[in-house]
Parts: C-alpha cells; structure tokens; sequence
C-alpha cells in the first residue's frame, strides 16, 4: 500500500496542523488565544476553521462575554481520530525510510 | 516530502503541543528572588518573636498588649513579605517572556494562575479560620500543605519540575504539624531554602544555555 495515501491531505497546511495540534492538548480554545498562539491574522485563521469545521474535525460554539461575542473551537471525535492517524503515518514514513 | 521534514513537522506539533498547554516562562530566578525575601522575612520574624520573649522573661508575666503587638507586626511582616516576593517574581518571569518572544498573559499563564489559584484561596481561607479561632500553632503547617497543594496542581500547566517543589512543601508541613512551634524553622526551610534551590535547579537546567546563545 502507497504509504503517502495514508496521509491527510487536509492536513498539508502548517496552520490546520497547527491548530489541531492545539486543539488535541486545550479542551475549549477561543479564537483569540489561537490567533495569539498561531501569530496569524484573523481572516487568515478564520478560512482555516471553516475549512475543519466543514469536514467535521472540529465544533464551533459561539457564545458572549457581557456583549462581546466569544467563539471558541473544541476537536471531534472525527478530527482527533484524522490526526492521530496523520501523525501514525508520518511516523511510518519515517520509520520505512530508516 | 522526505524524511527530514516530516520530522520536523513531528516536532513541530509537540513544540505547538507544548507551548498551548503549558506556560513555560515561569523563571527561576523567581523562586530564587522569593526564596531570598522569604529568608530576609523569617530573619525579621525571628528578632521580632526573640524580643518578644526576652520582654516576656525580663516582665516575669505574660502581657495581652505585648501579644496583640506581636501578632499585627507579624501579620504585616508576612504580607509585606508575599508582595514583596510575588513583584519580584513576577518581574524576573515577565522578563524571561519577553526574551522567549511570547506574552505573559495568555490562555497558558491564565491556566497556571486559575489552578494554583484554587487550592490557594482555599487555604487562606482555611487559615483566616485558624487565626479566627486561635489555632495559631497550625498556621505554619496549613500554609506549607495548601501551597504544596496548589504547586502540584499549577503543575500540570506549567514546568512540570513544579510538581517537586510542591510535594517537598506538602512533606515539610506534614512534619511540621508533628513539630508545632517550631513553625518559623519550617516556614524558613520550605518558603526560603527550597526556594531558592528549586530555583537555581530551574535556572541551571532551562535558561543558563538560552543566554549564552
């Protein structure tokens, strides 16, 4: 079996990888502290969740602060499983290389 | 892709990993500046209680006003004491945030605060219990206990060395209660002496090679 199919595609960009990576470690994470963590700008980050929220990887629950509206990020079942497997297959990739 | 990046990027994710869950700013030489103030204060206190006996042994009696004296100026003592060490500290750990490039105040140190937080208040207030009712021989061993209490628990948020420092506190006041009125050596030993070594340990081992670079 081609060991690169095993890989997830989503899962090419430094940021959605980032941003996983975060999610895996921190139950609940607003977007700010992602966007502090991640050094990037809102829109930037902002096209990056919608992409993971639309294959299920992560929830979105929105929520106010007095009248401040505070959007915080959670992975899924889904989205853990995707990147415990991305990461079980660059493990192997690097393990059939040696 | 080759070998050589998809390491990187594994290291990549447990460096992120790490660094949003863990506030690893907090700087050692933080706990060797409270560890020194803690010192300098039990000094204070040691002049303060000896004087206090040697009033109580040239009168022959025991005096109300005397004890009510010693009481407020060692109440003081300690609160000067507390803001004194956590200014400091937190100057050093702002310090060492702003070389690493990363804020002070973020979801990480909000963590840290919030879980040393807990068993902390709750300890003061325990304590103010304490005092309330005079039980003043269990300050001591109640402070070292709920501190060591609320190390452990901040632990798992900050360096995880913290986790030592906090069970060496819990043992010493458990000693302690099997010690009373010996709690001024305690408190030297666990707010001053351990201080001051689990500092320079966390000094040596994590910012020593940073500032060579």
């Amino acid at each position: 079996m081609n060991p690169i199919g095993n890989l997830n595609k989503l899962f090419d960009s430094r940021i959605r990888l980032g941003v996983m990576s975060i999610l895996m470690v921190n139950g609940e994470i607003s977007f700010n502290d992602l966007k502090q963590m991640l050094e990037l700008t809102d829109g930037n980050l902002a096209s990056h969740l919608n992409t993971l929220e639309e294959n299920g990887y992560i929830k979105v629950h929105k929520g106010f602060v007095g009248r401040k509206t505070n959007t915080t990020y959670s992975i899924t079942k889904s989205g853990e499983k995707a990147f415990k497997g991305h990461l079980t297959a660059l493990e192997n990739m690097i393990k059939s290389t040696r | 892709m080759n070998e050589q990046q998809h390491l990187e990027t594994l290291s990549d994710i447990k460096r992120i990993m790490e660094r949003s869950s863990r506030f690893i700013s907090l700087s050692g030489l933080s706990g060797v500046w409270a560890g020194l103030t803690g010192l300098a204060g039990a000094a204070v206190a040691f002049t303060q209680m000896s004087d206090y006996y040697i009033a109580w042994d040239t009168r022959g009696s025991y005096s109300d006003a005397d004890y009510a004296a010693l009481r407020y100026n060692l109440i003081t003592l300690g609160a000067i004491v507390l803001a004194v060490a956590v200014a400091g500290g937190y100057y050093f750990t702002r310090r060492r945030a702003r070389r690493n490039n990363v804020p002070i105040w973020d979801a990480t140190s909000r963590k840290v605060l919030v879980n040393f937080g807990i068993p902390l208040v709750a300890g003061g207030c325990f304590i103010l219990g304490l005092m309330f009712n005079n039980f003043v021989t269990l300050i001591a061993p109640s402070c070292l206990v709920f501190y060591g209490l609320a190390l452990v628990n901040a632990s798992k948020y900050t360096l995880s060395d913290i986790r030592y420092l906090g069970l060496a506190e819990i043992a010493l006041g458990i000693l302690n209660i099997f010690f009373l009125r010996r709690g001024l050596y305690f408190w030297t030993l666990g707010f001053g002496v351990l201080h001051i070594v689990y500092g320079l340990v966390m000094w040596w081992k994590y910012e020593r090679p940073a500032k060579e670079q």
